[in-house]
């Protein structure tokens, strides 16, 4: 597989009232085109700002990040960033959110690229909605496909689904694997839900605390469609989990 | 049904405070004082004579002129100014010095450089709501949230389209409320300025009234019909606050 993101040797700090707070130590990894990477990591430990250097919104201290072999320094089209609390503008309409990025092409192409992918994402009939006529999973829908149909080539995901419901989790989430299946996209997906990394990723990092660095790579060798229930899925959760700090093989 | 119940308390306070006022003004027998009726047929004279329409006319247009050169000189500027930190560091002092001089102070100066025509009072009302629509603007710039900004910033869009579609509508409803703060001055100022020397408007009725006989009844009949042209106003531009362009800010 052909590296697609390289993360070499990064740190980063911050400033603080008591001195610079270092918050990523060493982290190297890197992630293969098309391959979906979770990572997983106590809350705080610096996950969010890992992925924020790979989007290239701040700059690392030391170390870098290449994208297809170039120093990557600033957020571009190439790379879409899903944040938890969502950026989907509450003055524009679905279309309008949509169409906000399509800059190239043609007018009337945008609307029908729009259109198009708010099908996808199963919005239709909602296109000349606002935002605040939305509920909190029809949002994280719009988010997405605003992402997808500007054609990125990686999604960086921050926590995208922990402001839903588990129902309404579980489904965008499997709604971004049908998605997946015929849109290649490599996705980097941070978050805290060891169950949501399982039934997505192909690899997860799991991070330590603060300053953080990558304490274990878990495989995830299952194919989709994954039952999250089964017996190899469970076992691996209580191995992770247990890197996590959280034992639950004591409950027998 | 409901609205009328919600009305009554305060329908009730001002019949009272009424029927105070009458009862004090026959109780010491005042010659020069009106009672309500007295008001009111005064009133009724003003409006058959005409000269009601060309004082509120007058009135009204004084403040349309006043508060729209303000407005269009607050709003691009606000957003220059909360854009562009140097053009803040630079203008902001000045116009906090500016902002607390009464506009009644402006007066002697309005009438060396205007004379005692239209413009005096013009320019008395564009000193006085020019700057709480600059501030408001500026202050809705500054609040835009990061992440709207951020998800521009990663859409890779022009400069034209950033402001266009992120910045003027983020901060549309800010500069909604910096006119309705600016039209509520602009309103009390226009009725002190037509006080000085002008021939016609609400401020000149009022002096005029006393001046020429004192008749008082016309005296209040324009302080209240000042009162209910202002609750007018601020009507008018509450009903903005329903455009569809600004209603995702109050559709919680």
């Amino acid at each position: 597989m052909r590296t697609k993101i390289e993360v070499r040797e990064v740190q980063k700090s911050f400033p603080s009232d008591r001195g610079p707070l270092s918050v990523i130590g060493d982290v190297s990894l890197t992630v293969g085109d098309g391959e979906f990477v979770a990572i997983v990591g106590p809350s705080g430990c610096g996950k969010s700002t890992l992925l924020n250097l790979m989007a290239g919104f701040i700059p690392p201290d030391a170390g870098s990040v290449t994208v297809d072999g170039k120093v990557h320094s600033k957020p571009d089209q190439k790379g879409i960033l899903i944040s938890q609390q969502g950026s989907v503008f509450p003055w524009l309409t679905v279309r309008e959110n949509l169409k906000f990025g399509l800059t190239a092409d043609a007018p009337a192409d945008r609307a029908q690229l729009a259109d198009h992918y708010a099908a996808i994402v199963g919005l239709q009939g909602f296109e000349d909605s606002y935002p605040y006529e939305l509920s909190g999973g029809m949002l994280k829908r719009v988010e997405l496909a605003r992402a997808l149909v500007v054609k990125p080539e990686i999604l960086y995901m921050d926590e995208p689904f922990s402001a839903l419901d588990a129902l309404m989790s579980l489904r965008v989430r499997n709604e971004l694997l049908r998605i997946l299946r015929t849109e290649r996209h490599t996705v980097i997906l941070v978050t805290h839900d060891v169950e949501e990394a399982i039934h997505l990723a192909d690899r997860i990092h799991v991070l330590t605390a603060r300053p953080t660095r990558i304490q274990t790579t878990f495989e995830v060798p299952f194919a989709h469609p994954r039952r999250l229930s089964s017996p190899e899925a469970q076992q691996l959760r209580i191995a992770i989990l247990s890197e996590l700090g959280v034992d639950l093989d004591e409950r027998g | 049904m409901n609205r009328l119940k919600d009305l009554l308390p305060a329908v009730a306070v001002i019949a009272v405070l009424i029927g105070t006022w009458w009862l004090t003004v026959l109780g010491t027998h005042s010659l020069i004082f009106p009672t309500p009726w007295d008001v009111v047929t005064g009133t009724g004279q003003l409006i058959r004579d005409g000269s009601l329409w060309r004082h509120i006319g007058a009135s009204l247009m004084r403040v349309g002129s006043g508060f729209g050169l303000a407005v269009c000189a607050a709003v691009p500027l606000g957003l220059w100014m909360g854009w562009v930190s140097a053009a803040y560091r630079m203008l902001n002092p000045l116009f906090q010095i500016l902002r607390p001089i009464s506009p009644i102070a402006w007066i002697p100066i309005a009438i060396l450089w205007f004379g005692v025509g239209n413009a005096s009072p013009i320019f008395l009302i564009f000193i006085s709501s020019v700057f709480p629509m600059i501030v408001q603007t500026v202050v809705g710039v500054h609040t835009i949230e990061k992440r709207y900004l951020r998800a521009a910033d990663n859409f890779g869009v022009s400069h034209r389209t950033l402001f266009l579609r992120v910045v003027i509508p983020a901060v549309l409803p800010q500069i909604l409320v910096g006119m309705r703060i600016g039209l509520g001055v602009a309103w009390l100022v226009v009725v002190a300025a037509e006080m000085i020397a002008l021939r016609s408007g609400l401020g000149y009725m009022i002096m005029d009234s006393r001046n020429a006989g004192n008749r008082y009844d016309l005296v209040v009949a324009g302080m209240i019909i000042i009162g209910l042209i202002g609750l007018a106003l601020d009507g008018c531009m509450r009903l903005l606050e329903r455009v569809p362009w600004v209603r995702w800010r109050y559709a919680h």
